[in-house]
């Protein structure tokens, strides 16, 4: 009784962090709102018998994924988004597509009754770090390495996108700022000398 | 008692359809990339929740995967956010139009 309790909290938080995240303009209030869908994602998982994977949501999602998403944002130092010249047919696509998805949601709700009502008991150990890791190094060893070369793709890619001098032909708008800058330097040190 | 599995299952179509509504709705650069962390952690809870009522480690391996690629993927599309906001001043991907003709 006390697991359907929390997880209709936690449901609901969370639904309502998302409504929240779609629902505001202001990037850094979408950013707080996301964390709050991690953080009750990851107390489900507690409920779920599964608590590595919620100490690690905590740790990827709330503690790296999302403080990078908060530093681009306070880096990028945005002004209110405001809205432009939209494409209509934008509001038509997406309410559309939701609503197929929310009827496909609880068609899956009633559908799902061949799958087994209770919850086994020798899932109790199955969430645990050790069989977690056990099998991370034995049966799934190739996805692993796979995702760990992933991983080094990603750290050369970040490199590379995030160098200023690698791509001379994407620096035009700042290249021609500067360059105007320089005349209007050089033009009032001229004045100055005059 | 506890909740079925289709109560799961529930949650994670419900805040996946929020994550795609948000990607087709939102057009902000970041707010389009953090709509899709929320349909990747929808996809998560469904991992989770068949990997408990199954008994089986499988899923919750998975899901580990899914964090390794939702990390590369902040890694760089944050790095291609940045470039793109240096290029044009703005991260609206309506904006993103060099392309179009």
């Amino acid at each position: 009784m006390a697991s359907t309790a929390l997880f209709f909290l936690f449901a609901g938080f969370a639904i309502m962090c998302a409504i929240s995240m779609v629902y505001h303009k202001n990037p850094l209030y979408s950013a707080i709102s996301l964390v709050g869908v991690f953080i009750s994602l990851s107390c489900i998982y507690v409920t779920l018998a599964a608590p590595f994977i919620a100490a690690v949501q905590i740790l990827i999602y709330a503690g790296a994924i999302m403080v990078l998403v908060v530093f681009v944002i306070m880096l990028l130092n945005l002004d209110d988004q405001q809205t432009q010249n939209r494409l209509r047919y934008l509001w038509a696509l997406g309410g559309g597509l939701g609503l197929v998805l929310l009827v496909q949601t609880f068609f899956i709700f009633y559908a799902v009754m061949r799958a087994p009502q209770q919850a086994s008991d020798q899932a109790l150990t199955v969430g645990k770090t050790l069989s977690i890791g056990q099998s991370m190094y034995t049966i799934y060893l190739l996805p692993v390495e796979i995702v760990g070369v992933l991983l080094l793709m990603a750290i050369i890619g970040a490199v590379i996108l995030a160098r200023r001098l690698a791509q001379p032909q994407l620096e035009l708008v700042v290249d021609q700022e500067l360059d105007r800058r320089n005349e209007e330097e050089l033009e009032d040190e001229y004045r100055i000398k005059l | 008692m506890e909740p079925s599995l289709a109560s799961y299952l529930a949650l994670s179509g419900i805040l996946f359809t929020i994550g795609t509504v948000g990607v087709i709705f939102k057009r902000n650069a970041l707010g389009m990339f953090m709509c899709i962390e929320l349909m990747l952690n929808a996809v998560n809870l469904t991992f989770v929740a068949f990997s408990r009522y199954y008994a089986d480690v499988t899923g919750q391996l998975f899901v580990f995967m899914v964090m390794s690629v939702a990390a590369a993927e902040a890694a760089v599309g944050l790095g291609i956010i940045i470039a793109f906001f240096r290029n044009r001043l703005s991260i609206d991907v309506d904006d993103a139009s060099i392309l179009k003709n």
